[in-house]
């Protein structure tokens, strides 16, 4: 992974320094709440419905063991234990004090870590596959450019103050696995057919009030110039993008108002000014990035899986967690693993400090003592030889990190919600434990298959309900919460949005809504046909009707 | 009291005036002040020929929104272009600075003025600003310090200084003299702008 030299570890240091008297100043009455906010929030700093909330930066969600170790010891000494992965592979902390946070942010700076526009109006913390060079079906280790992109992005003085926030995610694979297509900018890392790198560049994409799929704006762009490139795009923005109404003011509302065609020939008018100048990347520069991101030294002979086939077959647990949590690795041997954070009567995604200092034990003994956040809010071990899965298993087992439940319904992508975020309308976290409560046959969970639920206590999505197979939005009515779901939706190359039924729910209907979903689905499947596809093939109609017949005395409008 | 500005880092009396019509007042006929003056950019297109007859220094004063290009062509006749900021989360003056000191390469006094605080003149800097007119009732000799926030950048900007993958080695080891964040506040230290540039 990417090691901090001196130059990196000066500016995180310097931005703790800042933020240290920024904070100073605040709480002296230097600096009034409405000057501060934008400034704590460049800084990953909330003010939440409890306490402030403090969101770390895991760029493109790579961790090392090291640095996980050092966010359990903040959760201990800062907070309440623990802490809470998010849709976009960073940590939240939900309980820390302002007072304290310029020693969270310089212990952070102490592991080569910090919060810097992990919030704000701002290029936020880039994110790529979690399975970035280990995936079978990848082209390119998108990492080495994540990278490049996150220190362009660092405290870019020209766009510290976009009209709202911009993220962009990075994909190198055949699988988008970072949700390229719902983001500002989404990049795909790819090679022509004469062997060059270049990347095509979607702009536009993004959840929220307004859900859209990005445009591509351009089918190859090389390599060299990617920053010159991106900085076309924030340019048109920063100066073009709506500052009037923030529900407006996303990349995606100017791509749409002006029409996709005049949006790419703005860019590209701006990028001709800045085609070829000094920030067009050099050969010396991917090669000293890569440097970072060379395979760990694999065994080269593995020896045969016999015994792990062997064990596959005498434990039907340890069979089962492998068929969902196990994934295919381009080294022989090897194997990615996801440690599920989506036990039932847990929060989704969230970690204690105990079970952050065990990862980072397994990820030392298993994988090279690297990790990566899912933005399914997961932690991965990339690296296991397959002869050590069984022995990983039972270590995760025993800390309730091995539910064999990756990519079925119970792996729920869930935000803090009501329960803790001051934008939420509804909570979001006792829904998702309902419905994993109902779920919780297992036998019945692998026979549904392959299912992607989402929650979002408000429209800001941050759960990216839009794109969950059932996608439920928590929604206020006269002060009282309720729930609107949507089917069909779907993340991925093949992104779609899903489709709202109808009238919403009480979160006491939620179970039995999403039980009557899945009850339609079984009805109508073909073999192998997952519940989303069995949507796209013969649409609402069915579900709506099961769903509506069940609840008809609960139907408010 | 005279007002006072940031410039090259260092607090200044401030010699100039701006003229912006009130939105009664006709741009073509709005009597024009004595002295340095700096005018929106209505009043500019009406009376671009006038005031450059003046032989007092002529300034233009560009809001959000405004083109840079406009007044591309004349900005060797400016003495001062002030961008200004409404709001001073409004970024918009960040691309406006940075497309006058690169595109079209202006090399007199740009001034930030309007909603300019000190935590936000280490990035207006960086953009191509060498002059800053604080909010009003903001004391410009304590916001000199956020001028060296930092002294380590990764991308190119207007400041002049290229993107850190082109920079020398021997800068990053000078880098590593800052690494203590306290040394960083040092009063001698100087502005990133002051060091890659050598107009203004």
């Amino acid at each position: 992974m990417y090691r901090y030299d001196a130059i990196d570890a000066t500016l995180v240091a310097q931005r703790v320094a800042q933020f240290r008297d920024q904070t100073r100043r605040h709480l002296a009455g230097e600096l009034s709440e409405d000057d501060f906010r934008p400034l704590r929030l460049q800084n990953g700093l909330y003010v939440q419905r409890h306490s402030p909330m403090l969101r770390v930066a895991i760029p493109y969600g790579l961790l090392s063991s090291t640095q996980l170790r050092k966010l359990a010891r903040i959760a201990r000494a800062y907070d309440r234990g623990y802490g809470h992965f998010t849709t976009r592979q960073n940590l939240q902390y939900n309980w820390p004090k302002l007072a304290q946070v310029p020693e969270i942010l310089a212990e952070l700076a102490e592991v080569g870590m910090h919060a810097i526009q992990t919030s704000g109006n701002c290029i936020r913390n880039v994110t790529t596959d979690h399975f970035a060079g280990v995936a079978p079906d990848e082209h390119v280790d998108p990492r080495a450019l994540a990278e490049i992109v996150r220190q362009w992005s660092t405290l870019h003085p020209e766009f510290a103050f976009l009209p709202r926030k911009f993220k962009i995610a990075l994909s190198g694979a055949e699988s988008d696995r970072a949700a390229t297509l719902v983001h500002d900018i989404g990049l795909h890392a790819t090679r022509s057919a004469g062997g060059e790198l270049g990347l095509r560049v979607i702009v536009g994409g993004g959840l929220g009030r307004t859900p859209v799929v990005g445009h591509v704006v351009r089918e190859f762009l090389p390599w060299r110039d990617l920053l010159t490139y991106l900085e076309a795009i924030l340019r048109v923005y920063n100066l073009h993008g709506r500052r009037d109404n923030a529900y407006k003011a996303r990349i995606k509302i100017l791509v749409k108002a002006l029409g996709v065609e005049a949006f790419r020939a703005q860019v590209e008018a701006e990028w001709a000014h800045l085609r070829g100048n000094e920030s067009t990347l050099t050969g010396e520069e991917l090669a000293r990035v890569s440097a970072h991101f060379a395979p760990p030294p694999y065994e080269t002979a593995p020896g045969d899986e016999s015994a792990l086939a062997a064990l596959l077959a005498a434990d039907r647990a340890f069979a089962r967690w492998a068929n969902r949590n196990v994934h295919p690795h381009r080294q022989p041997g090897y194997r990615a693993v996801t440690l599920s954070l989506k036990k039932t009567g847990v929060p989704p995604g969230d970690v204690t400090a105990g079970q952050m200092e065990l990862v980072a034990d397994l990820a030392e003994r298993f994988s090279f003592g690297e990790l990566r956040v899912s933005h399914e809010q997961n932690l991965i071990l990339a690296d296991v030889r397959s002869r050590d899965l069984h022995a990983l298993w039972t270590l995760a087992r025993a800390a309730g990190l091995a539910t064999p439940n990756i990519g079925l319904l119970t792996d729920i992508v869930c935000c803090p919600g009501g329960d803790f975020c001051a934008l939420a309308n509804a909570k979001s976290i006792p829904v998702a434990e309902a419905i994993q409560r109902r779920f919780d046959d297992l036998d019945y969970l692998h026979d549904i298959g392959e299912l992607d639920l989402n929650i979002s206590g408000c429209m800001n999505s941050c759960a990216h309900h839009h794109v969950g197979h059932i996608g439920i939005l928590g929604v206020d009515k006269n002060g009282a919460e309720w729930y609107q779901v949507s089917i069909g939706g779907e993340q991925g190359i093949g992104a779609t949005i899903g489709e709202v039924i109808g009238p919403s729910f009480a979160a006491s209907e939620m179970p039995g809504v999403v039980e009557g979903l899945v009850e339609t689905y079984l009805d109508h499947r073909h073999a192998d046909e997952r519940f989303v596809d069995t949507v796209h093939r013969i649409g609402l109609g069915p579900f709506k009707a099961r769903v509506y017949g069940q609840f008809r005395e609960a139907i408010h409008a | 009291m005279p007002r006072h500005v940031i410039r090259n880092g260092r607090v200044l009396g401030d010699i100039w005036r701006s003229l912006v019509p009130r939105p009664d007042e006709n741009p073509e006929t709005v009597p024009l002040p004595e002295g340095p003056l700096a005018v929106s950019l209505p009043v500019w297109r009406a009376r671009r020929v006038e005031l450059l007859a003046r032989s007092t220094p002529v300034g233009v004063r560009l809001e959000p929104g405004d083109e840079p290009a406009e007044i591309a062509p004349d900005l060797p006749r400016l003495a001062l272009v002030a961008v200004h900021f409404p709001k001073f989360a409004d970024g918009r003056g960040y691309s406006t600075a940075s497309l006058l000191r690169r595109r079209h390469g202006y090399r007199g006094e740009l001034r930030a003025v309007g909603d300019v605080l000190r935590d936000q003149i280490f990035h207006l800097q960086r953009c191509g600003f060498d002059s800053f007119q604080l909010r009003e009732g903001t004391d410009p000799h304590a916001a000199l310090p956020s001028l060296a926030d930092f002294s380590v950048a990764y991308q190119a900007a207007a400041d002049g200084r290229g993107p850190r993958f082109r920079r020398d080695a021997a800068q990053a080891e000078a880098a590593g003299e800052f690494r203590d964040p306290a040394s960083v506040r040092a009063p001698d230290l100087l502005p990133i702008a002051m060091q890659g540039r050598n107009h203004g």
